[in-house]
């Protein structure tokens, strides 16, 4: 089998009147990764176009934070998310100690840099076992969900919740780490990273598998950006931004880490394959943080003093996190009161759906559902 | 079965004064049914059970284990739930071929069981021209999933059964054309005069004869996977993209009759495998008892081919799914030059090469199949060492 890509030109006899089928993919479509829908027009098996229709899971999250005030809202923002919740979390504390000017313990910034990276690892779990299925491979799916398991295990050990873990507060993060729990997760990271390696033989340089993603959908690193794509998805066609390196927040200053970029080792730099080898690697280097943080976790107190009627000075803030799916930006108008005025959080699946169309042009239907898993999306994220 | 009718109807027979013709007719039919009802069924329905299970410990997971001793009747369960299951037929479909469709599917895999050599003795009917007949009654299929995918008339549905045809069509050419050379070389398209041509021992088997029936047998495998819709091939129904393929539409029974006709299917290539190429139920002389010789042969059939539904099953446990044009350049552009290339090499190898020559060259195989395998469980061995990691020793889940 050629490595190439495939040049797609249907040639039609003359007089044989052909139509474009209109396909309704989704929202119950096994592969769309939540309810989202795709309008697909299609010659036989070659897409002419696929529009995303975004909206079914909108939930007015953006809205409820205007009437449930600064600490209310901390158990929404796991819903944003809910594949990587921990960074949305923390999304929110940050944006509200931002308004009101706190300062954040450092144990609690160690913890929260400690559940981002452990959520961070599960959600490209999620993300690389899910490729592996719709490529058509069920077994790296549940092999990635078991070491998925051992993560909320810990996570579940740390706040008691193993998906939406409404964890963090304003001002530190609700729960001090449990007794015995460093060892726990450093056993775990013992046993994972192996595995990491033994995930690779398994399947990513498997021949089918590098042939169904080699070369399919890419995208340039100028493309990219007009798109404003962001995370694994910007890194994947080669631009080596990373707001945990190039804009800091957090602790993350302190740890040494490399930002994996796409190399296009199978095929062209920013196709499917890229992008799906960035969050591998992904994985490698978050591991490298969670040992450094869990070595160096400080002593002190983890929660700041917040009052319990939260009213920052009027006035507005943004931050940006690096979440699972990208840099994820929360903006937050404040006018003094106890509710926030308006709150604005920009997420990388809704940008990630604008690529779609162009990219999907011309490939074949089964390319569409390598191309939405190797962005990862996350439909309750398009919509919040 | 001959001797047996010719006693019915001969002089003092229970049939005397019947026509021949007739009592053997009935006497295939009565063959035919408990072979169906008491082989094909139980063996699609254990292979379906067994798959789940074998599936479920190449994933880590533990599998169907409730309903009897290792879950083992499981697809009996099955089988009662969704004849119990209300059969709904959507309204904008068409009725008649949507109803039809999955006995046409069924029968073509139930009629190939016709031509299978269990022993010696045990088979239906040895037609003279049995390997033709099993590449012309699996056709069958393709027409009925064809018709379910059109008569469902859902979109998903007609790619599936487009998909299926386009696939099914292509992969008979090079399954046809790894059948020929075993052919030539036995002169017979009888399904026991192939098995007659070979021997007990792997020197005597096809699959060693050559490197042209090497190459064959691969080929043939390969070819009859995707004829069976089988992972990698597995796309006229993949879930991933097609919702559910061509049995989108389809629910209780009917969706049923698909799954048994596939995992019967399975058999069905263990066994044509089996009997073209590593010499079917061939065993050393060691009785002359015909019963206990029938058992012996049928037990060497039975465990031959079903080795290779095992294989499919851990392929499809292992392997992702290929793409529509990359599923047709395999099968156009190699596939089908290789097969050819096999079929005139076959001829050839048979003139040319002396008898002395060809007895060296069939050892020499032998003892290179031999260590291919060696190695290969060699590989599986050390790959499963490596995988022994130490389990974290805290845990809250049941599955892990």
């Amino acid at each position: 089998m050629s490595l190439g890509g495939y040049d797609v030109e249907v040639q039609r006899p003359g007089g044989l009147a052909t139509e474009e089928m209109t396909l309704n993919m989704g929202p119950q479509h096994p592969s769309t990764h939540g309810v989202l829908r795709f309008i697909v027009k299609a010659d036989g098996e070659v897409m002419r176009e696929a529009i995303p229709d975004v909206g079914y899971l909108h939930r007015s999250i953006e809205k409820i934070a205007e009437k449930v005030g600064y600490h209310g809202f901390m158990p929404y923002t796991d819903r944003v998310d809910y594949v990587a919740a921990m960074p949305c979390n923390q999304g929110w504390a940050m944006v509200s100690e931002k308004l009101a000017g706190i300062e954040v313990p450092r144990r609690a910034e160690y913890c929260r840099v400690i559940a981002c990276e452990l959520n961070r690892i599960a959600s490209h779990l999620l993300s690389v076992g899910s490729m592996g299925m719709d490529i058509g491979a069920y077994t790296p799916f549940t092999h990635a969900l078991r070491e998925r398991e051992y993560i909320n295990d810990l996570l579940e050990d740390l706040c008691g919740a193993r998906l939406t873990f409404n964890y963090m507060r304003i001002g530190g993060v609700a729960w001090d780490l449990p007794p015995e729990w460093v060892p726990k997760a450093v056993a775990f990271l013992d046993r994972f990273e192996p595995l990491i390696d033994e995930y690779n033989a398994l399947i990513s340089y498997n021949k089918i598998y590098v042939e169904r993603l080699a070369n399919v959908a890419v995208i340039t690193a100028e493309e990219a950006i007009d798109y404003n794509l962001v995370g694994p998805n910007l890194r994947g066609s080669g631009v080596k931004f990373d707001v945990r390196k190039d804009l800091p927040y957090s602790v993350y200053p302190e740890f040494e880490f490399d930002v994996p970029i796409g190399s296009g080792e199978v095929g062209t730099v920013g196709d499917c394959f890229d992008r799906y080898m960035v969050r591998i690697n992904e994985m490698k280097e978050s591991c490298r943080i969670l040992r450094q943080a869990l070595a160096g976790v400080p002593e002190g107190s983890v929660l700041a003093k917040v009052p319990r009627k939260f009213k920052p000075p009027a006035g507005d803030a943004y931050v940006r996190v690096e979440s699972a799916r990208g840099d994820m930006g929360w903006y937050c108008v404040s006018d003094g009161s106890e509710y926030p005025h308006r709150v604005k959080i920009r997420t990388g699946s809704f940008t990630a759906t604008s690529i779609i169309d162009k990219v999907s042009r011309g490939l074949m239907l089964a390319d569409l559902i390598a191309v939405v898993a190797s962005f990862d999306l996350v439909a309750p994220e398009i919509d919040r | 079965m001959k001797q047996l009718v010719l006693q019915l109807t001969g002089e003092g027979g229970a049939l005397a004064g019947v026509p021949y013709h007739l009592v053997a007719a009935l006497a295939m039919l009565v063959f035919g049914a408990i072979v169906v009802f008491v082989f094909v069924l139980p063996v699609a329905g254990v292979t379906s059970w067994l798959e789940r299970r074998v599936w479920a410990r190449i994933q880590s997971r533990v599998g169907p284990n409730r309903v009897g001793p290792q879950g083992f009747l499981q697809w009996l369960a099955d089988g009662i739930k969704n004849m119990l299951k209300e059969d709904i037929i959507p309204t904008a479909a068409d009725r008649v071929l949507f109803s039809i469709a999955p006995y046409l599917v069924v029968i073509g895999f139930v009629a190939t069981f016709a031509v299978i050599p269990f022993s010696s003795t045990l088979v239906i009917a040895d037609l003279n021209i049995g390997v033709l007949y099993i590449t012309a009654v699996t056709g069958l299929v393709v027409v009925g999933v064809l018709m379910a995918g059109w008569a469902s008339n859902n979109k998903w549905s007609l790619l599936g059964g487009i998909r299926s045809a386009a696939q099914i069509v292509s992969y008979e050419i090079p399954a046809g054309l790894s059948i020929f050379p075993i052919v030539l070389l036995t002169g017979t398209l009888s399904m026991q005069g192939i098995i007659q041509a070979q021997g007990w021992a792997p020197w005597h088997w096809f699959l060693f004869h050559s490197p042209f029936t090497f190459a064959a047998f691969f080929i043939f495998f390969v070819a009859a996977l995707a004829e069976g819709n089988r992972t990698p091939f597995d796309l006229p129904e993949a879930e991933s993209e097609l919702v559910a393929g061509f049995c989108t539409e389809y629910s209780g029974m009917r969706y049923l009759l698909f799954f048994l006709a596939e995992w019967g299917n399975l058999y069905v290539i263990g066994a044509v495998v089996t009997t073209l190429f590593l010499g079917g139920w061939q065993i050393p002389h060691v009785t002359d008892n015909p019963v206990l010789l029938a058992v012996l042969q049928f037990g060497v059939f039975f465990l031959k081919s079903y080795f290779w539904v095992f294989i499919a099953m851990w392929v499809r446990a292992t392997l992702p799914r290929v793409r529509v044009d990359q599923l047709m350049s395999l099968c156009w552009k190699y596939m089908v030059p290789i097969a050819l290339v096999n079929l005139v090499g076959t001829a050839i190898w048979m003139t040319v090469v002396p008898a002395r020559v060809d007895r060296l060259v069939q050892i020499a195989m032998t003892l290179a199949g031999v260590a291919v395998l060696v190695r290969f469980f060699l590989r599986v061995r050390f790959q499963l060492r490596r995988a022994k990691l130490r389990a974290v020793d805290y845990y809250y889940s049941p599955i892990i």
